[in-house]
């Protein structure tokens, strides 16, 4: 079994050296228009070639990727085009309040989706089901911002309860910093909750229909009984599956809520570095993005391994 | 005692088929005395696991008990809700289900699972339960009986887990023990030990049980009385051994003589050899251990070549050796005289259109999305190039030699019974014109009545056609009634190879002594009498063989 | 036309409400410049004029009318999304097809690179991308095309693999058919129903990525009317109480749950789940 997981990682490496390649050469696509937005459309080939030369962009692409490479093993991820900081210590600071949205976030939507997944999966076309599966679809399928704005409409607007713009900054103390995180928390933690619950259910609904479980009620046992003691050890594995799978959801869902609602975070710097061609910004935050969700799906892959009871104890 | 264990009358249960609320038992009747087994046998379809399980009073999904009572020791339990009827279930009447791998729950270990019913119906607890459950694994003959409690259900072998399985049925010391099918899915080898086991421990305790199978041979060892079903009907019923020597139905008689012999026309004539395996040994890529070594192996021209073996014996992969599926490591396969390509894809077609194949799934083996005509008439077009109204033509052939109608050339494969696509499958091979049809256990999954029809009419073909074949089955039976030749298997080996009368008949060779003796033959003392010699030392057992 | 009464037939409660969802909003795409009241760059009014007044869903933040912009909005958004689920249909399956069929190396090399490729989030990837190579139409579609086929392709993959093991397959290879032959008559036409349903669902996917994207600005560009665009658009209006914004995403939303609906219908019956007790 460790030899599985021993390849997994190191398909993990690999994929992780394929993405920075893939990342190096979309950013080198738009290195071409670096100089010419900051001089502008109209100045000389000369100044160009300068500027160029100055942010080091004139020299073969294999050699820059070497060099970053080398750079970024070493934590230096180079310095931003636009306010000359270092891309690392801005990502660091934007990854410390993405990652206490996806943190805040987890603590609640987690439980709350497994728990409403198993419910609707027990309860399987009653009524409780169809009311928890249509709002839940509804969640899913409407984009992140409409929720969002939806939820800034009720509670920042209409009700005055939340600010609705939520720049966070390392000042606030923790109940303000709290508050203000609310919105982006709720919006981020009412899709998170939909996709849980239908993933959860999915696996719960086909796991009772073992032929195990069917032997369990064959030996007359307490339904509460077969839950527990039948059909919950072999959930574990699809549901920790689910609960990573959705880790990396909310990395890509973030982006959105985060422009939405002005927070500062990962989500927000891409978005404007990608606006600006600021281009070792892009290129740091789309490793940092790429790196996150390989590595969470990795270990979905690894931990549902091990949960499996069959690979647990061989032969 | 006057009153009877279990009374059931007129009991009629409805299943959901594709919408409809149709009957699948019609009224059916049965009663069980203490400690008395009743056989219920039948061919799909017939409703006996249904039937069976309503001793539960459960009702597979989809399914629906409309009317009739079910009568448990005076206690009626139709209509009484689930709550009420756990008290019974894995207490009273126990369950062992066909399939013990998917069974057993994966996560708990083997005496875990033991104890649950006893523990959990407040029979006794824990540690009298471990104890009681040593006590039954060694009845049932279990190896390391005092250990093999802590294993999980993957980690033992389909037989051990058979075992282990009646002997949680056994645990909470029920009145009533169903088997479902439980030794259909074993080799044939395995299944003596895990029958022998069951029934000693069945009689030793007194136990009452319903023994479900189609197998009428397997339930003539088994059971006291025998209730033979059939598309939800009773057909017969009474006592087992009056039954087997005298049955009334044409049904039942029917059942009875599905193993006749047929005559054999082989005269030893070594001339026109068709088919030369040579030395071949031959490796799945990426393993590191041979599926086949060093086989040899002649198919004369219009003949039947059998090959026998179980589970592991490389049957199939000879046949993947032969078409080119998979190339040998070491030595060829010659056709008329001539080496056959390795690899399939280096093969021409007139090559390919020698040797056919006929598949054991006929349903997987045709594409669902084609027509019937287009299913046969492929062939005729690819090989012979025969096109449009002559093709046509030729696909209504066709279905004539396999005693097909016409209007079936325009119908889907779904549409079809489980006989009628194997007929299909066969004229797509004659479709070809080929000299060699290589039949991987084309009657396994059929009932044992349309098994017979479809053995028929491959005879009736070779004699038309002489066209040779090459049978790959594990069904002794079979083997018996058509082969000239047979090919014993094991472990990738050939053991044994001669004319059937060579084979079939003294001296043998230890494993194809212990194959031929595990064939459940339709004498009820047949069972008692092999578990017997085995004892003494005077028939072999799979442990003599393996070493 | 029996075909299709039967199929209306065959759907539950919720499917019908979604195919009616559906199909309302093709019928506003496909007859836009008949249903839309106004042109669709026209400025007809004040900037974000009330809902109910004048015009019945109000003005947007440059004065044109809302109803006519949501029209044209439909038709532009989902015309591009059909087209982009289209292309990464076509380039997914056929590829996903090819490595099933072909396995061996072919298979691994092509399953290595798109879990490469894949690994990147959609949006992370279109974004470089689109802010690369410009935000011209064809430009979106073959972008968005592309990034979409990875995910089919493992899908059509999969779809593939489990037709390919039976052994019809097997049949027909053994009689010396070609690849073309396996993947068009054999393959093909027993993979369609899933695939039909995964198309329905990518093309949720990739509508809500173009409102997504549109929504930070490198979508269909203005004076083009497109939802994520004008939701973007509108947003400042929140803060003053205009409800405005609410309207387009709301249409997105709607088109996403009435597919989802009707998909959802169509792979139950597929995978056969069977669902009493």
């Amino acid at each position: 079994m460790f030899t599985i997981i021993l390849q997994r990682l190191a398909m993990g490496v690999f994929i992780l050296f394929g993405v920075s390649i893939l990342i190096t050469i979309g950013v080198e696509a738009l290195s071409g228009d670096v100089c010419s937005a900051i001089l502008g459309q109209a100045a000389e080939p000369s100044t160009v070639a300068a500027c160029q030369a100055q942010l080091g962009i004139d020299r073969p692409v294999h050699i820059r990727y070497v060099e970053w490479l080398g750079n970024i093993l070493q934590g230096d991820m180079g310095t931003s085009l636009a306010n000359d900081r270092e891309v690392s210590e801005q990502i660091g600071k934007r990854l410390g309040n993405t990652l206490y949205l996806a943190v805040t976030t987890s603590i609640f939507a987690v439980p709350i989706g497994i728990l409403l997944g198993v419910i609707a999966a027990l309860y399987r076309n009653s009524f409780i089901d169809h009311t928890i599966s249509t709002t839940t679809l509804s969640t899913i399928a409407s984009p992140e911002f409409f929720v969002a704005y939806v939820l800034m409409a009720i509670f920042a607007v209409n009700l005055g309860w939340l600010p609705a713009i939520s720049n966070v900054d390392s000042s606030m103390g923790f109940w303000e910093r709290l508050e203000v995180s609310a919105l982006p928390v709720m919006t981020l933690a009412m899709v998170t909750v939909a996709h849980m619950m239908r993933m959860t259910r999915a696996s719960i609904v086909s796991l009772l229909a073992s032929p195990y479980i069917e032997m369990a009620k064959l030996k007359g046992l307490k339904p509460s009984r077969i839950i527990v003691k039948h059909a919950l050890p072999n959930a574990w594995s699809p549901i920790i599956q689910v609960i990573v799978l959705n880790l990396a959801y909310m990395i890509v869902g973030v982006v959105v809520i985060e422009v939405v609602f002005v927070y500062p975070g990962l989500g927000a710097l891409i978005v404007d570095a990608v606006l600006n061609r600021d281009l070792p910004v892009i290129q740091g935050t789309a490793m940092v993005f790429a790196a996150a969700y390989v590595l969470l799906f990795l270990l979905a892959d690894i931990l549902s391994t091990l949960a499996n009871p069959r690979l647990r104890h061989r032969r | 005692m006057s009153e009877k264990l279990l009374e059931v009358k007129d009991l009629l249960i409805e299943a959901d088929i594709d919408g409809v609320w149709t009957p699948i038992v019609n009224s059916l009747s049965m009663t069980l005395e203490r400690g008395e087994i009743l056989g219920l046998i039948g061919e799909s379809g017939a409703g006996k696991s249904t039937f069976g399980l309503t001793a539960l009073g459960y009702a597979k999904p989809g399914c629906r008990i409309v009317s009739g009572s079910i009568k448990l020791d005076g206690v009626e339990l139709a209509g009484k809700p689930d709550a009420e009827l756990r008290d019974i279930r894995g207490n009273k009447v126990a369950y062992v289900a066909q399939s013990a791998a998917a069974s057993f729950n994966p996560a708990h270990t083997l005496e875990e699972q033991f104890a649950e019913s006893p523990v959990q119906h407040g029979k006794m607890k824990m540690s009298e339960a471990r104890k009681r459950s040593i006590e039954i694994f060694r009845q049932l003959d279990l190896p390391d009986p005092e250990h093999i409690g802590e294993r999980y259900p993957h980690q033992v072998s389909g037989g051990q887990l058979q075992r282990a399985m009646t002997a949680m049925a056994l645990g909470s010391d029920p009145d009533i023990i169903i088997f479902d099918e439980p030794t259909t899915a074993l080799d044939v080898t395995t299944q003596i030990e895990v029958l022998g086991a069951i029934k000693e421990a069945i009689k030793l305790r007194n136990v009452a049980a319903i023994y479900i199978s189609h197998d009428l041979a397997v339930v003539a060892q088994m059971a006291d009385r025998i209730m033979v079903l059939r598309y939800g009907d009773l057909i017969e019923e009474g006592d087992a051994r009056e039954m087997l020597a005298n049955p009334r139905e044409p049904y039942t008689q029917q059942l009875l003589n599905v193993r006749t012999v047929r005559e054999s026309r082989y005269d030893h004539d070594k001339e026109d050899i068709q088919l030369k395996v040579e030395n071949v040994t031959a490796r799945y890529p990426g393993t590191l251990s041979d599926v086949l070594t060093n086989i040899n192996l002649e198919i004369v021209k219009g003949k039947t070549i059998a090959v026998v073996g179980e589970s592991g014996s490389g049957k199939s992969t000879l046949a993947r050796v032969i078409t080119g599926l998979l190339p040998p490591s070491q030595g060829s396969v010659k056709f008329n005289d001539r080496i056959l390509t390795p690899t399939l894809k280096a093969r021409p077609k007139e090559d390919l259109q020698k040797i056919q194949m006929i598949y054991q799934m006929a349903d997987v083996a045709m594409n669902p999305r084609h027509k019937i005509k287009d299913i046969i008439g492929r062939p005729v077009e690819f090989y012979l190039g025969i096109t449009g109204q002559e093709r046509e033509q030729r696909v209504l052939e066709l279905l004539q030699q396999i005693e097909m109608p016409e209007d079936y050339a325009d119908r889907y494969p779904a549409q079809l019974s489980g006989g009628q696509k194997q007929r299909v499958c066969i004229a797509r091979a004659l479709a070809a014109e080929p000299e060699l049809i290589i039949c991987d256990e084309v009657t396994s999954a059929l009932d044992q009545l349309v098994a017979e029809g479809i053995l028929d009419l491959l005879l009736n073909l070779q004699k038309e056609l002489n066209v040779s074949y090459l049978f790959i089955t594990h069904d002794l039976a079979v083997v018996k009634a058509i082969s000239d030749e047979i090919v014993v298997m094991y472990q990738g080996r050939v053991v044994e190879q001669g004319t059937k009368a060579e084979i079939l008949e003294p001296p043998y060779v230890p494993y194809t002594e212990l194959l031929l003796s595990s064939v459940p033959e339709m004498d009820p003392d047949w069972l008692d009498d092999l578990v017997d010699r085995r004892k003494r030392g005077e028939a072999p057992t799979a442990e003599s063989i393996a070493s | 036309m029996n075909h299709l009464i039967a199929i209306w037939n065959d759907l539950n409660t919720s499917a019908r409400i979604g195919f009616g969802i559906v199909a309302f909003f093709a019928f506003c795409a496909i007859f836009a410049p008949w249903l839309a009241p106004y042109g669709e760059s026209e400025v007809v009014g004040d900037v974000w004029e009330p809902i109910g007044g004048a015009f019945i869903l109000g003005t947007d933040q440059i004065g044109r009318d809302l109803l006519t912009r949501l029209i044209f909005g439909a038709r532009n958004t989902m015309a591009l999304a059909i087209v982009s689920t289209t292309v990464s249909f076509t380039m997914g399956a056929v590829l996903g097809f090819v490595a099933a069929t072909m396995g061996g190396r072919v298979d691994q090399l092509l399953s290595r690179m798109v879990d490469v490729v894949i690994s990147i989030p959609t949006l992370i990837a279109s974004l470089i991308i689109l802010s690369a190579v410009g935000t011209a139409t064809p430009t979106l579609v073959l972008v968005i095309g592309i990034i979409y086929a990875m995910p089919v392709f493992r899908i059509a993959r999969a779809v593939a693999i489990d037709i390919e093991v039976m052994d019809y397959v097997e049949a027909a290879r053994l009689r010396g058919e070609g690849l073309w032959w396996l993947m068009s008559k054999e393959i093909l036409p027993n993979a369609l129903t899933p695939l039909a349903a995964e198309f329905g669902l990518r093309f949720c996917f990739v509508f809500l990525l173009i409102a997504s994207l549109s929504f930070l600005g490198l979508g269909l560009q203005p004076p083009l009317a497109d939802w994520g665009a004008m939701v973007r658009g509108n947003a400042d209006g929140i803060a003053w109480g205009f409800l405005h914004p609410l309207l387009p995403a709301a249409c997105i939303a709607a088109l996403t749950i009435g597919i989802n609906l009707l998909i959802d219908r169509w792979v139950y019956k597929a995978s056969g789940l069977r669902d009493d007790q």
